[in-house]
């Protein structure tokens, strides 16, 4: 999956779990880019793009959550891993 | 993990969604989440769901306008150990696809205690009918070393349900609300292996004890149980219980892949309390109940019993349904065939459902949407009561299209998992099983029999006389409370009030010395009726003094048309006149299911009454003066009271 198809991909996630197409994402967006992530969609997110990447994050990979181009870069290293 | 496999796939539910958010009118988006969470789905396109019937909702909470959208709405107070915002939504959509408008009110994680031992001015305000206390194998644990005895375990677990049974009284107590416990998930893995069981203090150990005594309490206290143990037990939550990521990212006990079927776990006991499972199975017969096609293969034909692997599946699944019946589940049949070639079937010596379980036996060549409207019709129960099992995905589609009410549960190729998957779909939840629910089939085709009796009557009067009927009323004590209040929950029909109560709501009014309650079971030649009939009347402070309103009065539809209500209402004024009353007050409330009501008090010889003040707008009230002398007009015989 090149970088475009993954944030396609992870651009779905988002637009699915805060019911918005209207949501464009940048590597540099966090939590406060968009209205209504908190803790409770945090793990919503994280566990979509789990099903939807058919992968799992470890406990640790989850503190260290940055903003978008950081998830997305974690996303591809599971994948890679694979 | 896939779950709510009994729903039927929607071809694109995510373009459905899409489409369904477009539309500008808040009431068409709600009607579209009650169509849409008909069908499988996972967590976050059931979130999408529960954003689109959002508005529709509020706009009904300030309307009160439930019953023309044909939803009954019920307010949840969420009490738990663990987080629990993210079921919120999975709840409110199972809930819908079930025609119920649950209002969810989310307690601070943690302060389930506080919220009911303190004052807590949120839950007050919320005023929750319904409290569930969602706890976990982590909260509260016993601390007891490993070494400890087994009566010291035992002490201390039963320590540890008094504090629950204080909880369950504040929530009667405070908000007459009925509790739903969440029975206890071990959350860390054994440590002695197959061991576990023999050393009482080992933790899985004392989550087993303190579920046993949990479930015990329960049934005395009159709680409801979510029994997530023994689901779990079951296999249905796979691997996403008490998932440790979840559980330290977000203290999640259920996570959010399960949502979907913890909210139609929780919901089908909601259903349930108010009146919403499902009543009557009804059944295919060719490769449905046996393998093979009668008519094709002859009775001999067939596949069915001992002998072949198929053969007992089928059987198996018979019995899951005759087991079914002894519960209290009507069956009925509707197939393809000829009348006497599918009657002949039940000849066959291995048949575990005999023709004398079914109801209501339909088989012709016409198609399965009518049959099935006339199978209720002849039931005289709601087409929502009904669920349709068919082996023919082909028959399953045109029912769901036609008749959206019937439940219809998607099926696995291969009947061994029938049993399975229709238990797994909750259609017949319960809240109560008493020895009515053991007769109730039985009564069904008994009434069947009544009626073709009454097409040979020649003269009305000749066949009420001929029915040889009783009445017996008694006044409801705790003996009769979990019938009672059962039938008012699931009364929809003869019932000139709707009015929902809980077990504890009714015992209130019961105990109140100035108020009539009063249960009534009838009993003809052709065998025992069973409870059918309920009367709630108290005095109510915009009457005058002498009035006394009939709160609740309802009937079960099984005894309609043999002039119970004339007997009942003899039964109500000699009460209600010994208690030095001068007149009852009738007060009918329209819904889209109790217009056969509409002139009941009339027909009574009740006279109009202008509604007293507060009455809500669409009510009518009809007064009956007790000081006058009173004929009554009907041909049964009376006991009790």
């Amino acid at each position: 999956m090149n970088e475009t198809e993954l944030y396609t991909a992870l651009t779905q996630v988002f637009h699915d779990v805060f019911d918005d197409d209207s949501i464009v994402l940048k590597p540099d967006m966090t939590a406060d880019d968009i209205d209504g992530w908190d803790s409770q969609t945090h793990v919503l997110l994280i566990v979509s793009a789990e099903q939807r990447f058919g992968i799992k994050f470890r406990t640790a990979e989850l503190e260290s959550l940055k903003n978008v181009g950081h998830f997305a870069q974690l996303i591809n290293t599971k994948l890679e891993g694979r | 993990m896939d779950s709510l496999l009994w729903l039927p796939s929607h071809p694109d539910l995510d373009a459905a969604l899409g489409e369904a958010k477009r539309e500008t009118d808040p009431m068409t988006r709600l009607a579209l989440a009650v169509q849409l969470a008909g069908y499988r789905r996972d967590f976050t396109l059931t979130a999408r769901m529960d954003k689109l019937a959002t508005e529709g909702l509020a706009t009904l909470a300030e309307t009160g306008d439930w019953a023309a959208h044909r939803l009954t709405p019920l307010r949840v107070a969420l009490l738990s150990s663990h987080t629990v915002d993210h079921l919120v939504p999975a709840i409110r959509v199972a809930g819908l696809n079930r025609r119920l408008a649950v209002s969810v009110h989310v307690a601070p994680y943690g302060m389930y205690r506080q919220c009911l031992l303190a004052e807590d001015p949120a839950l007050t305000a919320f005023d929750p009918q319904i409290l569930v206390l969602a706890l976990d194998a982590k909260d509260a644990p016993l601390q007891l070393p490993l070494e400890a005895s087994e009566e010291e375990v035992d002490a201390a677990v039963e320590a540890r349900v008094e504090e629950l049974r204080l909880l369950w009284r504040r929530a009667r107590q405070r908000f007459a609300a009925q509790v739903i416990q969440q029975t206890l998930v071990p959350a860390d893995p054994p440590l002695f292996g197959s061991y576990e069981s023999q050393v009482p203090a080992a933790p899985y150990a004392v989550i087993e004890r303190l579920n046993a005594a949990i479930r015990t309490a329960a049934r005395q206290d009159g709680v409801l149980l979510l029994d997530l143990a023994w689901q779990a037990a079951q296999g249905l939550y796979g691997q996403g219980l008490a998932d440790p990521v979840r559980w330290h990212q977000a203290k999640q006990l259920v996570s959010p892949t399960l949502a979907p079927l913890y909210g139609d776990h929780l919901a089908r006991i909601l259903a349930a309390g108010v009146g919403l499972s499902r009543k009557c199975l009804v059944l295919d017969l060719d490769n449905t109940l046996w393998g093979g096609v009668v008519g094709d293969d002859g009775v001999e034909g067939i596949q069915l019993g001992q002998g072949s692997p198929s053969g007992e599946a089928f059987l198996a699944f018979q019995r899951y349904a005759a087991q079914l019946a002894r519960r209290g589940v009507i069956l009925a049949v509707c197939s393809k065939n000829t009348q006497s070639v599918a009657e002949a079937a039940f000849n066959h010596p291995e048949m575990a459902i005999k023709r004398g379980d079914i109801a209501a036996f339909v088989a012709n060549w016409e198609d399965k949407a009518g049959n099935l409207r006339q199978i209720a019709s002849m039931l005289d129960i709601g087409l929502d009561s009904l669920v349709f099992v068919d082996d023919n995905p082909a028959e399953r589609d045109i029912v769901r299209r036609e008749l959206p009410e019937v439940a219809v549960p998607e099926l696995p190729d291969d009947v061994a998992d029938y049993p399975a998957r229709v238990s797994a779909a909750g259609y017949f939840e319960a809240v109560s099983f008493t020895a009515d629910d053991t007769t109730r089939s039985r009564n069904y085709v008994l009434n069947a029999e009544r009626k073709a009796a009454l097409s040979q009557a020649t003269d009305m009067e000749g066949y009420l006389r001929g029915l040889e009927m009783t009445l017996t009323a008694t006044r409801i004590g705790p003996a009769e409370l979990a019938r009672t209040t059962q039938l008012i929950n699931k009364t929809n029909q003869f019932n000139l009030t709707t009015r929902r109560y809980t077990e504890a709501e009714v015992e209130q009014l019961a105990v109140n010395p100035r108020a009539i309650a009063l249960a009534l079971r009838l009993k003809d030649k052709f065998g025992d009726n069973g409870l059918i009939s309920v009367v709630l009347a108290r005095p109510d402070a915009s009457l005058a003094p002498g009035e006394l309103l009939i709160d609740t009065w309802l009937m079960s539809c099984r005894v309609l048309g043999r002039q119970v209500e004339e007997a009942v209402l003899d039964v109500l004024t000699t009460a209600a006149a010994g208690a030095g009353y001068s007149a009852l007050i009738g007060e009918y409330r329209p819904t889209p299911r109790n217009g056969m009501v509409a002139e009941h008090y009339p027909n009574l010889g009740f006279d109009y009454r202008p509604a007293p003040e507060g009455a809500e707008a669409d009510a009518s009230f009809w007064r009956y003066d007790l000081t006058a002398s009173r004929t009554s007009h009907h041909f049964i015989e009376m006991t009790g009271l």
